[in-house]
């Protein structure tokens, strides 16, 4: 029995069998990314154990073939099964090794990457500064407590919690959080003067993001204040411009003031905003370029001096971020990604990926292992020709 | 002993050269060569104006400095997909081939070069309106037209009554921004006719107004005016009395002046004295300068004599202008001029143009040596695809000084490149197995891809400018370079094989040592393209961790990729599994060029991601009959072998354990 476990899972025909089913998985996957998009195909496709399929409106989903993880998983354990059972040191066999631990240690990256990865971005003005980066993808929802105007006290929830839970309750926050209604997407529009945030179907295409609301009511001891209804459409400057050129005239900027309700004396303001992760340093922006060919409007480079500021390290220096030229810090890297409208300023994207080197190295071994298996066939068809 | 056997009847004795042989395959190189050779020599020029000495001149267009040849030829092959245009009174699409002889004996079909063209459409707009120089294919867009369906090209005097009705269509696809893979091919059909229509009319107005006749006289009195007219302005400014007759000629002049900036085409004025390299201007702009009180530009008049010369056929006078700014050029602008030239230089050499057809005659011949088996033919080959190469090779190495650039760039110098990866792989193998396979394949490869190139190119400029992300030279040396063989090489694999299948199949020509021989070459070449094809993902996969911070996205591009690695890991693992053998490798290795095919242009067809840089759709409908075409390779190459005409000798019909035993004669090598 023990044997023929062994058997299945060190054989090569498994081996066949996985490869057959990733190219299925990587086809199907870049097809469907037309009508799903990028993002929800990751998930979908690459980032689960099986990709499930029902009917359009139906609430039960088959799997209907194996996932990502599961070919990954498989293909690793047959891999590093097959390696033991049939390793041997030898000059003919050496390529071959090299080859397939390069894989295991790509494959295994991966997976941390996928686990690990944080990407988020930060805008910048020019002659501004900051010291957090921003998700473009999760929102958080804010609940200030700005009584004291120097000192501000925040509980921020984040969007995972805001969909699973109706009712939050935080120890540092005297009443209960509780959601009316979350939306992933949301479409804004203006009734009487007022802003309202409408459920929208998730966005499919690469370039567009899903722009969450949400409803709440607090409730205290005095009744429920609210409801109040936020969306990142407030706290996104490209989408206050969105909404300033959509609805013209009948936008104000009132609208995108964050909700606001006194109990017990002190004040709290609600937004609901990127979620934001805190840097110990600070970069402040001098100058945004946006450098075309002559007479054109292609690009040619995208470029952001900034300076880096560490209380802690007493840095203070300055620093070129351009196209195919990151800044790498502090254990996260910051690209250049985009930049404001009106070129007044830049967006850097950033990335913590504790596994970034895994790929550099497996890719070197994996092809040293190549060649020195081509060569070593090479040199022996070569020899027997000659002879 | 068996094995001598088998050897012996299944390569046929070659009949060696003898009297005649030996010299012909010298004499058709030499040919061949000469044919080349004469594209060399800068063309004479067919009229008394010095067009070729303009066609020279450097100009600014796409953010870089190229010939007027460049813009006139790139202009023209974006408007009726052709570097020339005809000249006959009834339209060339009702022309019959022998009438089109008749005709063209009679002198009343001929054809015009596209430096002729553009030259005639800046300064005789009038004439230029009557040239059928838009193609238009789609059959609704003719309709919108009022046009007749049977026919491809058309004039703008034959477009322009309807064209409003473009234009407002083409208007609101702008404004609802509807992205080009959702457009249907009437939408698509429609921005196409009305960019070409703008890009003509834009043309026509690079020079002077295309209303104008002596522009000169015009520019040169109406600087007399200048003064008076700012004059009079400032005092209008100041409500005080004015000279009303200055003010209105000064504003007359902005009016035209700044309509020109707006709408000419090339940037023809190069810098003043103490201005950036950049900043070249249209001959509007240069002339909206003068309005404030400076000299004209000695190139700006330069232009303006040369359009007044040659619109009024006045031969002497356009040349003699010509020499002139040249000689002005010359002196502060020698690289510029220099660029200009060699570019020229390059159109007229054309290399990959002809290197298809030097491939094309060569791929006759090889196929002929597994007719005729005599060696004459082989040789011929030979000389044909080294000559093609070496033209080819140069080409490609034109291009990158020219645009001082890693060899690929865009599609379509990928085209060319893969192409020139495969042609190198054939000539290898034909060194080393000398049975006319490896020229085949080569000539093949080379020819197919050439003719991609070409298509490819009438999207308009092949050296345009790279844009951000794409502007490291690094990496398009690197990534680029690698994963565009590793396709050369699962082109070439794919191509053995249906080599395989097709003389197996339909031939007596497959001797088990030939099958063993292609049986190595393809496992060869696909060991070789899996290196590629993994190194060329991988470094991808860096460059997008350094540029936009991840390794892996799963973007199109990328799986595209990753699709040929798996296949290739697949073959490769199946064949060492002894899952599949001769039959099965072949088949695996055509299915091979299905997934380069959809890695190298069916990805960008999807239109989503960030790599789909080469979106085009008539190509579309070519992907699917290539793949169609392989998919039959496929399933003969799946036939039993008692089927192949190849092995019915070798194995009669009807005894049992043939398939792939029926080659156990080629196996005892591979064992």
């Amino acid at each position: 029995m023990l044997s023929k476990v062994v058997n299945f899972f060190t054989s090569l025909k498994l081996t066949v069998a996985c490869l057959v089913l990733a190219l299925g998985l990587v086809f199907i996957g870049t097809i469907a990314q037309v009508r799903l998009g990028l993002w929800i195909v990751q998930a979908q496709y690459f980032g689960s154990w099986f990709v499930m399929w029902g009917p359009q409106g139906a609430s039960w989903k088959i799997p209907v073939f194996p996932g990502g993880y599961l070919i990954g998983t498989v293909l690793l354990v047959n891999l590093i099964a097959a390696h033991i059972k049939r390793f041997e040191l030898s000059k003919k066999k050496f390529g071959i090794f090299v080859i397939h631990a390069g894989l295991i240690l790509l494959l295994v990256g991966q997976l941390t990457t996928q686990l690990y990865q944080v990407e988020s971005f930060m805008a910048i003005e020019e002659g501004g500064q900051k010291n957090y980066s921003e998700s473009e993808r999760t929102a958080e929802l804010a609940i200030i407590d700005v009584t004291d105007t120097n000192d501000n006290f925040v509980v921020a929830i984040p969007q995972q919690i805001l969909q699973k839970q109706n009712e939050i309750r935080h120890e540092r926050l005297p009443f209960t959080v509780r959601v009316q209604k979350f939306s992933e997407n949301s479409l804004p529009s203006i009734e009487q003067g007022k802003i309202k945030f409408t459920e929208k179907s998730l966005e499919v295409s690469m370039n567009k993001i899903n722009i969450p609301a949400v409803t709440v009511e607090f409730v205290t001891d005095e009744g429920a204040k609210g409801p109040f209804s936020v969306s990142s459409w407030q706290t996104r400057k490209q989408f206050v411009q969105m909404m300033a050129e959509g609805f013209e005239s009948s936008f104000d900027r009132s609208m995108i003031e964050p909700a606001k309700f006194s109990y017990k004396g002190r004040e709290y303001e609600v937004t609901l905003r990127g979620r934001r992760y805190y840097k110990d340093f600070t970069l402040a922006l001098h100058d945004f370029r946006f450098d075309r060919y002559m007479g054109t409007a292609i690009p040619k480079n995208f470029s952001s001096r900034v300076t880096l500021i560490n209380p802690n390290t007493q840095e203070n220096r300055e620093i070129n971020i351009y196209m195919n030229n990151p800044l790498r810090y502090g254990g996260e890297t910051f690209y250049q990604s985009s930049f404001e409208p009106d070129e007044s300023g830049t967006v850097l994207q950033v990335v913590r990926n504790p596994s970034w080197l895994v790929p550099y190295i497996s890719c070197l071994m994996v092809s040293v292992g190549l060649i020195a298996q081509f060569m070593y066939h090479l040199v022996g068809f070569a020899k027997k020709r000659r002879a | 002993m068996r094995k001598n056997a088998v050897a012996k009847e299944s390569k046929p004795a070659v009949v060696p050269d003898k009297g005649w042989r030996k010299v012909v395959p010298w004499v058709i190189a030499a040919v061949m060569g000469l044919w080349i050779a004469s594209g060399l020599h800068t063309t004479k020029n067919t009229t008394e104006y010095k067009v070729e000495e303009f066609s020279q001149m450097p100009v600014v267009l796409n953010g870089r400095v190229q010939p007027w040849d460049s813009v006139a030829k790139n202009s023209l092959l974006m408007l009726r997909g052709k570097a020339s245009v005809i000249i006959s009174e009834k339209p060339e699409d009702e022309i019959g081939y022998f009438e089109k002889m008749r005709l063209r004996r009679e002198g009343k079909y001929k054809k015009m070069s596209a430096m002729q063209w553009i030259l005639e459409a800046m300064t005789q707009p009038d004439i230029a309106d009557t040239r059928r120089v838009f193609r238009i294919d789609n059959q609704e867009v003719l309709s919108t037209l009022k046009l007749p369906i049977e026919r491809k090209f058309f004039s703008f005097n034959e477009v322009r009554p309807e064209f409003d009705k473009i234009s407002e269509e083409a208007r609101r696809i702008a404004e609802q921004r509807i992205d080009p893979a959702a457009q249907t091919a009437y939408q698509k059909g429609v921005v196409k006719t009305h960019f070409a229509v703008n890009t003509f009319f834009q043309i026509k107005n690079s020079l002077r107004p295309e209303n104008r006749e002596n522009f000169t006289e015009a520019v040169l009195a109406g600087r007399e005016k200048v003064e008076p007219g700012l004059a009079a302005l400032a005092k209008a400014q100041n409500k005080e009395e004015h000279d009303l007759e200055a003010l209105q000629g000064i504003m007359a002049m902005f009016r035209e002046y700044d309509m020109l900036a707006t709408i000419a085409y090339p940037l023809i004025i190069p810098p003043k004295e103490g201005k950036k390299r950049e900043e070249w201007t249209n001959i509007g702009t240069a002339l909206k300068e003068t309005l404030r009180g400076s000299e004209i530009p000695k190139p700006v008049l330069a232009y303006t004599r040369m359009a007044d010369a040659y619109g009024s056929q006045k031969a002497e006078e356009f040349n003699k202008v010509v020499d002139e700014y040249r000689a002005f050029l010359a002196g502060t602008f020698t690289p510029e001029l220099k660029k200009g030239a060699q570019e020229n230089f390059f159109n007229h050499y054309a290399p990959f143009i002809k290197s298809i057809a030097v491939y094309l005659v060569a791929f006759l011949f090889g196929c002929a040596f597994w007719m005729s088996w005599s060696s004459w033919t082989r040789r011929t080959a030979f000389y044909l695809v080294v000559i093609a190469a070496v033209v080819h090779t140069s080409g490609l190495i034109f291009r990158m000084y020219l645009e001082a650039r890693p060899p690929v760039t865009n599609l379509y110098s990928s085209a060319i490149f893969v192409g020139w990866g495969a042609v190198l792989l054939g000539i290898l193998l034909e060194r080393i197995w000398r049975d006319g396979i490896g020229l085949v394949t080569a000539s093949a490869v080379g020819v197919t891809t050439l003719i991609i190139a070409h298509n490819l190119s009438l999207g308009g400029d092949t050296m345009e400018m790279m844009r951000a992300v794409l502007d490291t030279n690094f990496w398009l040396a690197t990534h680029v370079v690698v994963i565009t063989l590793g396709y050369s090489a699962m082109f070439v694999a794919g191509f053995l094989a249906i080599l395989f299948v097709v003389r197996g199949v339909f031939t007596k020509t497959l001797g088990a040592e030939t099958a063993r021989a292609l049986n190595r070459m393809v496992y060869g070449i696909l060991c070789f393209a899996t290196l590629f094809s993994f190194v060329g993902t991988i470094l991808g996969g860096i460059w997008a961790d350094q540029s936009w911070g991840r390794f892996w996205g799963w973007d199109p591009k990328e799986n595209g990729a990753l699709l040929i690695v798996i296949w290739c890991a697949v073959v490769l693992h199946a064949r060492w599994g002894g899952m599949i053998r001769d039959r099965g490798l072949m088949a695996m290795a055509i299915g091979g060029s299905i997934i380069t095919a959809f890695s190298w242009f069916g990805v960008n067809m999807l239109g989503v991601g960030l790599h789909s840089y080469g979106f085009m759709d008539a190509a579309f409908k070519w992907l699917m009959a290539f793949n169609a075409s392989q998919l039959v390779f496929i399933a003969l190459s799946l036939m039993p072998f008692k089927y192949w005409r190849s092995f019915q000798q070798v194995a009669p019909a009807g005894k049992p354990k043939q398939d792939d035993a029926g080659l156990a004669g080629a196996k005892p090598a591979a064992a």
